[in-house]
């Protein structure tokens, strides 16, 4: 028999470094769960009642109905449309954005100012961009265009930016110490730095906005996404089947292309 | 030997002349505290002193790379202190730069490193473009031919040996005819044989040109085969001024603080044969 | 000396040979006619542009000055819109583990699991989470029940992919010590696997629960509970001095969150 007993009782480790800690994390938790479960004002009635109409919906679903292929393709076309034009513009607008919003490339207000518009952008969901756009230039594709637009402008320029800031600052300097103007500077010793990158993130936020082109048609923006809400609120469920398989492949399709050629470039 | 690099007018002023010149940095730091000396003619200074003295501030002060807090810079006549935005730039392309890292645009070949040099001569769609005057794309051949590099105009500079790498920014240097060479630490980052074939590529270029060269440098030894005259710095004062020849033990001792000399200080020539 | 320099070395020099350049080109035309086809179908109403600047001009002015005494009304809907995400992400993440697993090449127990594995990441993914709405509302009624699913839904997917990742990354050394203990596949699971990629699980998990305030905050537009109802509601009533209290409410709880998720994974990592 040894002379010091060992233990027989052994817990591992806490996650969250001490074991009050640990309690505290949990019991944190679930009151958490129990709070907002019961803030929720949940209808349980009608949440009960959901199982039973998921079947009937999903039997009303199917078969999908493609016969109105021809509103189908439109809205579809319209979506593709909308995020590769806004692609374009938002690549465009991203430059000069992201060239003010670099801190070594730009002075202290410009950056200030840019930074500004970054954050602000960036938290609004782009249906409540979209919003506004319908408000200011009605309903329709042309909305659709500006917010998706907007968003990737907001979303490359912030990428450009922070790429721009981890550029190595030597090759810079050299190219500024033979005498060379700012557009100069730029596109010798900044540009080939951050190129491939940026390309990868803009062949990203295509796919992106593939994603969001679905979507902003719900407040009217144009697109797929108007189509889809219709069919919903006239029950019109084996249609919406049909939009919604649409929606998936062309999404899928939208990543599928985008890893392909990210992984072509590199 | 070429005059490309011969001074503007006559009478205009020397080569360089630096008078008082100071740099506080914004934290406070004093780098440079009243700089004056003179370049008269086309000879290699090696500016010396250990790391902090502000060697590097004072390079970057010529072709304000680093704004100078007070003094002047002139060159050739011309005070680069008081130039407008427009003016400095066509300052700098009279003014060639090599670095210790050697800053050259890694993803670029070595054609565009090399003509980069040029950029302050032509226009933003050109550059863009990278349509360069057919004179500049003939002198970029001949002067990557002169450095070592004939046939590598196509690689990527970031496949190319460090020494290789400080070839390109010599050439890119030179692209620009300097009428003087700011060179910053060229060696710290290579090997000590390499380094020495940088040195002297450096100090045959500059004669060749009759361009003078102000070369910061660490290594005592270099700094005494490849230059004409010596400057050290100390806490951002020049507290030596004089030919390589002139570096006693007791004036390393002012520059660098006390040590035993007597095995740094070279007392032969060097005559290693290399390239 | 320039005479004899410009007869020895070639004048021309081009960056790219003629191939790269053709190939550069045709990109070039083909994201020209991808601009022009895209643009030109929109049927775009430029006069609409002309007086953009001054109806967005009017529409700030008559935000102003908002109307701070809509703020107690959205309180609980902003809170809600919390709860949303933070339930829904919860569930996803409870979801998430056995799907990951399903999925990963690695721990997929046939080529059959492994397929489920993957249609339930695309499936999950290539849904919006208000397109998700819209389904859940349809079938749950309108209310936060149905908003909770649909970020459940969408976040399901995101957070298996990147934990099957994860678990495809995994290092083999340790499974296979387990395994040489004789333990039952679910424990190496447990024991070998899930340890490794719980950094993951947690950071990722943490990040998706950012985005998802952000998108709780307009399910209420397809009438999934939260925030967005009443700025929907705003509009259309042209109140737009409530519109700017509930943009103001909204921007205040996507920085927070977006704060609070760079805190914790900064703590994490
Ligand atoms: N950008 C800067 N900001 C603040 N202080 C600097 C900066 N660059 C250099 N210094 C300081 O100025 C002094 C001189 O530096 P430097 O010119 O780089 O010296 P050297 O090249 O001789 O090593 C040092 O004390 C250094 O810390
Ligand atoms: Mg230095």
């Amino acid at each position: 028999m040894s002379a010091v007993a060992a233990p027989t009782r052994w817990r591992p480790p806490p996650f969250f470094g001490t074991r009050t800690r640990q309690n505290l994390v949990w019991a944190l938790a679930i009151g958490y769960l129990v709070w907002s479960v019961a803030t929720l004002h949940i209808d349980t009635k009608r949440a009960l009642a959901g199982f039973g109409r998921a079947l009937d919906l999903f039997a009303r679903m199917i078969p999908p109905d493609f016969m109105r292929w021809e509103l189908l393709v439109k809205g579809m076309v319209e979506s593709l449309q909308m995020a590769i034009a806004s692609t374009l513009v938002g690549v465009v607008l991203s430059v000069p954005l992201g060239i003010a919003a670099a801190r070594n490339l730009s002075p202290k207000p410009v950056y200030v100012a840019a930074r500004g518009l970054i954050v602000a952008g960036r938290t609004f969901h782009e249906v409540i961009i979209a919003i506004f756009f319908v408000k200011l230039f009605g309903f329709g594709p042309v909305a659709g265009l500006l917010t998706l637009a907007f968003a990737s402008m907001i979303f490359l320029g912030k990428m450009l930016a922070e790429d721009i800031e981890n550029i190595r600052e030597g090759p810079v300097e050299a190219i500024r110490a033979t005498g060379a103007s700012f557009g100069q500077v730029f596109v010798y010793g900044v540009l080939p730095q951050v190129l491939s990158r940026q390309t990868g993130t803009t062949i990203y936020r295509l796919d992106a906005n593939v994603r969001h082109s679905t979507v902003v048609g719900i407040v009217g923006a144009g697109g797929i996404g108007h189509t889809l809400s219709a069919s919903f609120s006239r029950y019109d469920y084996d249609f919406a089947a049909a939009i919604l398989l649409s929606i998936a492949a062309l999404v899928a399709l939208g990543e599928w292309f985008s890893d392909w050629v990210r992984r072509r470039m590199r | 030997m070429a005059t490309a690099a011969a001074p503007a007018a006559a009478g205009a002023g020397p080569l360089l002349a630096i008078e008082g010149l100071s740099k506080v940095y914004p934290g406070g730091t004093r780098a440079l505290d009243g700089v004056t000396f003179r370049v008269e003619r086309p000879e290699v200074v090696a500016i010396i002193g250990s790391s902090g003295a502000g060697k590097s501030t004072l390079i970057r002060c010529i072709n304000r790379l680093v704004e100078p807090t007070s003094g002047s810079v002139r060159l050739s006549g011309l005070d680069l202190v008081s130039l407008s935005p427009r003016e400095l730039r066509a300052a700098r392309r009279r003014i060639g730069m090599i670095f210790q890292e050697f800053n050259l645009v890694d993803r670029l070949t070595v054609m565009e490193n090399i003509l980069s040099g040029r950029l302050g001569a032509v226009g933003f769609l050109a550059a863009w473009l990278r349509r360069y005057p057919p004179r500049d794309v003939a002198n970029a051949f001949a002067i990557l031919d002169r450095v070592g590099l004939a046939g590598r105009h196509d690689s990527r500079a970031d496949a190319l040996s460090g020494g290789q790498r400080q070839r390109v920014g010599i050439g890119r240097a030179l692209m620009q005819e300097p009428e003087l060479l700011l060179v910053d630490e060229p060696t710290a980052s290579l090997d000590p044989k390499t380094a020495r074939q940088i040195m002297r590529l450096i100090r045959t270029l500059a004669e060749e040109r009759a361009t003078p060269a102000l070369v910061n440098i660490h290594d005592v030894g270099l700094a005494q085969s490849f230059a004409d005259r010596i400057i050290g710095l100390q806490g951002g004062r020049v507290v030596f001024d004089g030919a390589a020849s002139g570096l006693t033990p007791e004036v390393l001792t002012t520059i660098y603080g006390d040590e035993d000399w007597s095995r740094t200080i070279r007392k032969d020539e060097d005559e290693e044969p290399e390239a | 000396m320039s005479s004899t320099v410009a007869t020895r070395y070639p004048e021309v020099w081009r960056k790219r040979t003629p191939r790269e350049s053709a190939i550069q080109w045709a990109w070039m035309v083909a994201v020209a006619v991808a601009a022009v086809w895209s643009v030109s179908a929109l049927d775009i109403e430029w006069a609409f542009f002309l007086d953009a600047h001054e109806q967005a001009a009017d529409l700030i002015d008559r935000m102003w000055p908002p109307s701070w005494s809509y703020l107690p009304v959205i309180l609980e809907p902003l809170v809600e819109t919390i709860h949303i995400a933070t339930l829904g992400t919860a569930v996803a993440l409870v979801l998430s583990v056995p799907i990951a697993f399903l999925a990963a090449r690695n721990t997929a127990a046939n080529g059959f699991t492994w397929a489920v594995g993957r249609a339930i990441l695309v499936g999950s993914r290539s849904v919006n989470t208000i397109i998700w709405g819209l389904l859940f509302v349809a079938i749950f009624g309108p209310g936060p029940l149905a908003g909770i699913l649909a970020v459940a839904a969408r976040s399901v997917g995101f957070l298996a992919k990147l934990v099957a990742e994860a678990i495809e990354e995994a290092d083999r050394g340790p499974i296979e010590a387990i395994e040489a203990t004789g333990a039952s596949t679910l424990q190496v699971y447990l024991v070998g696997v899930l340890p490794q990629v719980m950094p993951v699980l947690i950071g990722t998990t943490v990040y998706r629960w950012d985005i998802n305030v952000r998108e709780s905050s307009v399910l209420g537009f397809v009438g999934a509970g939260g925030i967005g109802l009443y700025l929907y509601a705003s509009i259309n009533q042209f109140a737009w001095q409530q519109v700017l209290v509930v943009l103001s409410a909204i921007l205040l709880i996507v920085i927070a969150s977006e704060a609070v998720s760079a805190w914790i994974r900064g703590r994490i990592s």
